[in-house]
């Protein structure tokens, strides 16, 4: 894991004591409102239904124990002892004052933590695979990209006052767990013949109200151009992108109006412009941060462990969870443990302060002190023995951590909604906890398969709906919440958006949608095909049919 | 009494805290909706108007607004849900926000 | 309006004109970059100092040609949110422009670093603010990530910093009068 040096520490600690100030001015009246905002939107402040809101990065999704400690300490002393994980892996404290702000920003600052930049209209939090370092399928571990990128984009005096906010994310792995191709930028690490590595740049996806997937501008960039390549796109976004309406602001619009290849020219024109600059700080500084990811030391296992099996057939619980929750590690008799945070009619990704700190304990003892924050909101535990897999689910059951339902129905994304957010159009939690709860019986989701259930509470789409296989979209008709149901998004990288089935439905009809889709597809669907690819063969109308039919 | 009256209450969010507060009769901000001013007629609203700037500008709040409400039985309620969530708290954690903290007034989900 | 440079109120030793204004017979004027392009050839033989107001849809590139005849280049800010000037800025500063870039609009401390990092050089402030919130200001944070950025001496640019080594020989914000 990346460690702060004297830099970094200085840097977050100068950064708070700047925050502390500028609050401090804001409450004397020396700040108005509209000069305050960007600032405290920039330190991850936002201004909610309830209270202050307070976004804190997990950059590239990866904490120790001791900063999971710290995030639950935050959530016991300054918030109500709980706090809720996003799909770009931040965690969100929904009770917060301003005038402890600083004080929890020095909290965070302490563990190596900070808030910079997870909101305004800047580059946002760096996101990455969040089985980085320990997938199966992965080319290289592209956390050492997302730390750079991480450094040089904070608080870049250039790219603060953009049009509108910007999203980059990377994955190292063919598989895109990071949703690249829904992002301003995504990055994508392909390895050539030679053996060589290199950078797929993909520019202008997004979500919101016009979702779009990202163009690629170049299929190989050497890693060290990077940082450079990158400046020049946001040089000509911050020049070039619209910002006579907000709704157009974004970099995707600018790539649609003027076409990828224009975009594409103007780019690569800035990028030839940049004087002679050497590329030896960047690549020199990548080596150094890479040497915090080198793989932690792995016992040499084999394969196939008798306790594990066995543990399986005694305790038919346990073989569930390891069938649905664990993934392929890259290292022999290792595992990935994927907590679920979505318990029959829970909230997504909320967690209370003692659950922190017992995945923190999980994993100071089992995961070489490592977790992560998954882009589905839950939250992993990337290295650990196959044998000690039993221990684990046994401490998480009475947490109500142990849901077996990693990738299935219930585990639903679900942004906060009309219950905290001051922009929703509905609420989206308690669609999702219906959903959850028809679907509470797992023979009944391990029969349907991997399915991806995304709620947003407006056309915002924090709650990614355009790329879920099913997308749930509220919305508010003459005051009455109402729910646009769409299918057949996705954001790997076969990324697709959703289509929208038909007319929208009342809150409390949802749930039995769903589950009229889903029966329709376990009717329609051919031997092992899941429901993104059975939807994409079939196409919308038997869909459409179970739902509207009968109506 | 099952008298309707409806009008507009003026809210916003206490600056140093972010709690919702609303405008009351004595020109205080509190964060009972049961001790707002519920503005009945257009020299009301303007008044509660004049008010919230100059409240905005002396930092005790931020972002007013006025939103629709009603009063029945002599308790105000907020016309909408987005209202009628910030005057309680979340739907879905009733152990949070005002209505946890008996400072919700006369209407809560639970009876809703 | 107060001019902000090398940390000290100034007075501006510059005359603004307009599109119709006549120009004087000698001195520091300033033209607004349309009329600088269209009077150029007349312009050329002025005895005093040029300089030029762009507005921030203005491409570098074609203030370019001019650059060498300038000694003052003037960029706004509409509105503090709108950061298109920190580009055209930085692309100035990249093209080789070593004289004063001035910063006018809605300029405000919490900005004012960023904008010296990216190379302007004075300021147009408003009343408001009296000359140490701008010295305070200037020194908000005493490092940055970024390479290649104007700063003022023990300020860290800290990719440099860690790989000392490969730091070039003359760093070109020393070259450069700092404003803060
Ligand atoms: S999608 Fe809308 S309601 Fe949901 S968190 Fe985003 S802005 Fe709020």
């Amino acid at each position: 894991m990346y460690r702060y040096d004297e830099f970094d520490h200085q840097f977050v600690r100068e950064r708070t004591a700047q925050f502390r100030d500028q609050a401090d001015r804001r409450l004397s009246g020396a700040l108005t409102e509209d000069e305050f905002r960007p600032l405290r939107l920039m330190n991850g402040l936002y201004l909610q239904l309830h209270a202050y809101m307070l976004r804190v990065a997990i950059p590239y999704g990866t904490l120790s124990s001791r900063q999971m400690r710290q995030l639950a300490y935050i959530a016991d002393k300054w918030d109500r002892g709980y706090g809720h994980f996003t799909t770009r892996q931040n965690i969100q404290y929904n009770w917060i004052k301003l005038e402890d702000t600083a004080d929890i920003l020095a909290a965070l600052a302490e563990v190596e933590m900070h808030a910079i930049q997870t909101s305004g209209n800047c580059i946002r939090n760096v996101t990455t695979d969040h089985w980085a370092g320990a997938a199966a399928d992965e080319i290289s571990d592209p956390r050492p990209v997302g730390e750079l990128l991480r450094q040089w984009s904070s608080l870049h005096p250039e790219f603060s006052y953009l049009p509108r906010k910007f999203k980059i994310a990377v994955t190292g792995a063919p598989n895109d767990r990071a949703a690249v191709k829904v992002h301003d930028i995504g990055l994508r690490l392909h390895k050539n013949d030679a053996g060589a590595i290199g950078w797929e740049v993909m520019v202008g996806g997004g979500q919101g109200r016009t979702p779009m997937i990202a163009v690629t501008v170049r299929d190989f960039l050497p890693e060290k151009e990077l940082v450079a390549y990158i400046e020049a796109i946001m040089r000509v976004y911050n020049l070039y992108g619209r910002r006579d309406n907000k709704y157009k602001a974004r970099i995707k619009i600018l790539v649609h109006e003027i076409g990828a290849e224009k975009f594409k020219a103007e780019v690569e024109a800035e990028y030839a412009r940049r004087p002679e600059q050497t590329t030896h700080v960047e690549e020199k500084e990548l080596q150094r941060i890479a040497a915090y990811f080198a793989p932690p030391v792995f016992e040499k296992l084999s394969r196939f462990t008798p306790a594990f099996e066995e543990a399986k057939l005694l305790h038919p619980g346990f073989a569930r969870w390891a069938r649905n929750n664990l993934a392929a590690h890259r290292v022999d008799g290792y595992t990935i443990v994927n907590i679920s945070l979505k318990p029959e009619g829970g909230i997504p990704g909320d967690a209370t302060a003692e659950q922190m700190r017992l995945m923190a304990d999980l994993a100071e003892r089992y995961s070489h002190d490592e977790l992560r924050v998954s882009h589905p909101q839950n939250i992993i535990l990337p290295h650990v023995r196959k044998d000690d897999a039993l221990a684990i689910w046994q401490a998480l059951v009475p947490a109500e951590l142990a849901t077996a339902n990693y990738g299935l129905a219930g585990d639903i994304i679900a942004c906060p909604g009309m219950d905290y957010c001051s922009l929703a159009t509905a609420r989206s939690i308690p669609i999702s906890q219906a959903i959850s709860r028809k679907f509470a019986d797992l023979d009944v989701q391990e029969k349907i398969g991997p399915v991806k259930i995304n709620i947003s509470g407006c056309i915002n789409a924090c709650g990614h709906h355009h790329v879920g296989h099913i997308g749930i979209l509220g919305l508010d008709k003459k005051g009455e919440e109402f729910y646009q149901i769409t299918l057949g998004g996705s954001s790997t990288e076969s990324a697709s958006i959703g289509s929208i089935l038909g007319p929208g439905f009342a809150g409390h009809e949802v749930a039995g949608a769903i589950e009229k889709i889903l029966t329709t597809y376990v009717k329609l669907r051919q031997p092992g095909e899941e429901f993104l690819y059975a939807y994409r063969r079939l196409g919308p109308q038997p869909f459409k049919e179970a739902l509207y039919a009968a109506a | 009494m099952s008298e309707i009256e409806k009008g507009q209450v003026m809210t916003a969010n206490r600056l140093r805290d972010g709690e919702v507060v609303f405008l009351t009769r004595s020109g205080e901000w509190n964060e009972r909706i049961d001790e707002a001013v519920l503005a009945l007629e257009p020299q009301a609203t303007a008044a509660l108007e004049a008010r919230a700037k100059d409240d905005v500008k002396a930092t005790l709040v931020t972002g007013p607004y006025l939103f629709d409400a009603e009063r029945v039985g002599g308790k105000i309620r907020a016309l909408h849900m987005r209202e009628r969530i910030r005057t309680l708290g979340p739907t879905v954690r009733l152990d949070l926000g005002k209505q946890a903290e008996g400072t919700a007034g006369a209407f809560a989900f639970k009876e809703a | 309006m107060p001019l902000l440079k090398n940390n000290a109120f100034i007075q501006d030793s510059w005359v603004h004109l307009g599109a119709e204004d006549p120009l004087p017979e000698g001195g520091n004027v300033s033209i607004p970059f349309s009329r600088l392009k269209n009077e150029w050839e007349s312009l050329a033989k002025f005895p005093g100092q040029l300089g030029t107001l762009l507005s921030n849809t203005d491409h570098a590139e074609d203030v370019a040609h001019f650059l060498p005849h300038l000694a003052l280049v003037i960029l706004p800010f509409p509105a503090f949110v709108d950061g298109r000037a920190y580009s055209i800025a930085r692309q100035i500063r990249l093209l080789g422009y070593r004289g004063e870039l001035r910063a006018t609009g809605n300029i405000l401390p919490d900005q004012f670093q960023y904008m010296a990092q990216v190379g302007f050089s004075s300021f147009e402030v408003s009343e408001r603010f009296p000359l140490e919130v701008w010295q305070q200001a200037s020194k908000q944070m005493s490092l940055a990530y970024q390479r290649g950025l104007y700063r003022r001496v023990g300020e860290a640019e800290v990719w440099s910093e860690r790989h000392e080594e490969t730091a070039p020989e003359t760093a070109p914000w020393e070259e450069q009068p700092h404003a803060g």
